[in-house]
């Protein structure tokens, strides 16, 4: 993966743009992402099934990747096993 | 990456919600997506480079924007007002193009340009007859294609690629954040970078354009209260001249009106500190920007403003005359002529880096070492890291050696009664190299003050440096259509 790529659910219809990040596997509801669809959609790890939103962007605790949910699905992000959690949002007032 | 993405997702989470309200019709984020990616199918088979818009604004605007983008072909909206002769050599810089608008001017300005022309409605009808285009291209990586208003030379096309403009939105918009009654009045003209950057971040906030074809401000003032507008954008112009119509007794119901954001031009202290009262419930913000770096770089937002405005504390209330803090998401400094950066407090000539910033022209890449882009404009940041706009770079008077800013002449000269509006420019001295010179217009009811009361204030409230040499009094100061003062003008004027 790198930045400006849009990864997919191999377990939904879920997409993600990579707005940070290179060379990292990120899985959603337990099974790797790439920029391919699988044939057929893989099963969901039910410790992956919190779902992501439209928006939404997800990051790293050390914050190395961050992905943006352009499409939502039932799995939720991780890599290695590791949860990614979403970024707090700071918001600005609108300028134009 | 395709700047398409923004409306994608505003249709994948609510197709039917409105998006878009022009002269009566309303567009759900789904039926613009549908035209878009049908315009994207005619841009493709017309075989085109460049598609423009030679128009006002219009629902079209924005299936154009989002049409050429997903076609991978750069939009490049025109300035309608352009002379012929202008407008003719622009025609020709981008063909073979194809043209949403003034059939008629393109074929006589411009008819071996192999251009394919359709007037409004025949375009949004072809695009939602026609097969919609399903995957986006990239083409050359340019979304938005803008002429520069090119003053001294020929128009640069400054570009702008998909992933200039998304860093923008991405880092300054959270998506879908506006609840469903929220509307923006968006009056700014089509072919300026303030009417891009507000199409896409009103659709990825999901708050509905209220798009006035082209600022009148009765016209604004009927919009904004028949639809019942939360936020806007003005130049200071046209907040000016919509005030004006206020006072003038127009009745308009402006209570839903919570947020107006201001930039493009400088704003007189004088009109923004009337605003604050005139709408003591809206949060106002001030936008700096440039074409070139995907529109806002620094913000001062709502609570600033109010706070500098309450403030009896001078360095707060003069925060009302700056321009705010960088986005967090961009850098910016101030450097001198050799290109040291130059400690707070120093004037100097603003430089900004960051994602969205392009800096890059059809012609050349203004960058220069490490992404760094030298604005022309000048400017420094204050202790508190606020930054204060002093004109273009080119606009600084330099009278034997000192360096001063117009804008401070200017404040000074507009707290006087009589003046409606003021310019500073250098004209030419034989002593001095450069001197102030000083345009002034009277208030309609007033009588012009004397050389000798001009000069008896500046003097009392700057250094005497500042004190011009040659006053002018005129019917109104030169400005072009966003409120920009065409100094040029100004100077050639006094300077004979």
């Amino acid at each position: 993966m790198k930045p400006g790529m849009k990864l997919k659910s191999a377990v939904d219809d879920a997409e993600f743009m990579v707005i940070k990040g290179s060379g990292l596997v990120v899985e959603c509801g337990g099974a790797p992402m790439s920029d391919q669809k699988p044939a057929a959609p893989a099963a969901i790890d039910s410790s992956f099934a919190g779902g992501t939103q439209i928006g939404k962007r997800y990051v790293d605790e050390a914050g190395t990747v961050e992905l943006l949910c352009v499409k939502a699905g039932k799995g939720s992000l991780a890599i290695g096993g590791v949860a990614l959690n979403v970024k707090e949002a700071k918001p600005l007032p609108s300028s134009d | 990456m395709n700047l398409s993405l923004i409306l994608q997702m505003a249709a994948d989470a609510e197709p039917e919600r409105v998006g878009l309200v022009c002269d009566g019709t309303r567009w759900t984020y789904a039926a613009l997506m549908r035209a878009a990616r049908g315009a994207a199918t005619n841009i493709k088979a017309s075989g085109c480079t460049h598609v423009a818009l030679l128009d006002e604004s219009s629902e079209a605007s924005a299936i154009a924007l989002f049409g050429a983008a997903i076609a991978g072909v750069p939009y490049v909206p025109l300035n309608y007002r352009l002379a012929d002769a202008d407008l003719a050599g622009l025609l020709g810089r981008i063909a073979p193009a194809y043209i949403i608008g003034d059939v008629e001017r393109v074929q006589r300005l411009n008819s071996e340009g192999g251009h394919t022309v359709l007037p409004r409605a025949e375009f949004v009808a072809k695009a939602e007859k026609a097969a919609p285009m399903e995957e986006e291209e990239e083409g050359e990586g340019v979304a938005v294609q803008l002429f520069t208003s090119g003053t001294t030379a020929a128009p640069k096309a400054a570009l702008l690629r998909h992933a200039n403009l998304l860093s923008y939105i991405l880092g300054t918009v959270e998506f879908a954040s506006a609840s469903p009654e929220e509307g923006a009045v968006v009056s700014v003209p089509p072919y300026h970078i303030a009417g891009i950057s507000a199409l896409l971040s009103s659709i990825y906030s999901m708050r509905r354009i209220l798009l006035l074809p082209a600022f009148d401000p009765d016209a604004w003032l009927a919009l904004a209260s028949g639809e019942r507008a939360t936020n806007a954008f003005v130049v200071p112009t046209m907040l000016g001249r919509i005030i004006g119509r206020i006072d003038a007794g127009v009745k308009a119901d402006l209570a839903s009106l919570r947020a107006i954001a201001y930039g493009g031009g400088r704003m007189p202290l004088e009109l923004i500190e009337r605003a604050l009262d005139l709408f003591p419930n809206a949060g106002f913000t001030n936008a700096y920007g440039l074409t070139e770096t995907s529109s806002t770089i620094a913000l001062l937002g709502p609570e600033e403003h109010r706070e500098a405005h309450a403030s009896k504390e001078p360095a707060v209330r003069a925060r009302l005359a700056s321009v705010g803090k960088p986005l967090p998401t961009v850098e910016i400094e101030i450097r001198d002529e050799e290109g040291r950066q130059l400690p707070a407090g120093e004037s100097g000539e603003i430089y900004v880096r960051g994602d969205q910033v392009s800096g890059e022209y059809r012609e050349r890449s203004a960058l220069i070492a490490d992404g760094w882009f030298p604005t022309r404009d000048a400017g420094y940041i204050d202790a508190e890291g606020y930054l204060f706009l002093s004109g273009r770079a080119d606009d600084v008077i330099v009278r034997g050696g000192e360096n001063m800013s117009p804008g401070e002449i200017e404040d000074v000269l507009m707290s006087h009664p009589a003046i409606a509006d003021a310019a500073a420019i250098g004209v030419p001295s034989v002593e001095w190299g450069e001197a102030v010179g000083v345009a002034i217009v009277i208030r309609p009811g007033h009588s012009a003050p004397s050389d000798d009361e001009i000069r008896t204030l500046i003097k009392g409230r700057l250094r005497s440096s500042r004190v011009p040499e040659r006053i002018a009094v005129m019917e109104a100061l030169p400005y072009n259509e966003m409120g920009k003062l065409l100094r040029r003008e100004l100077r050639t004027a006094l300077s004979t």
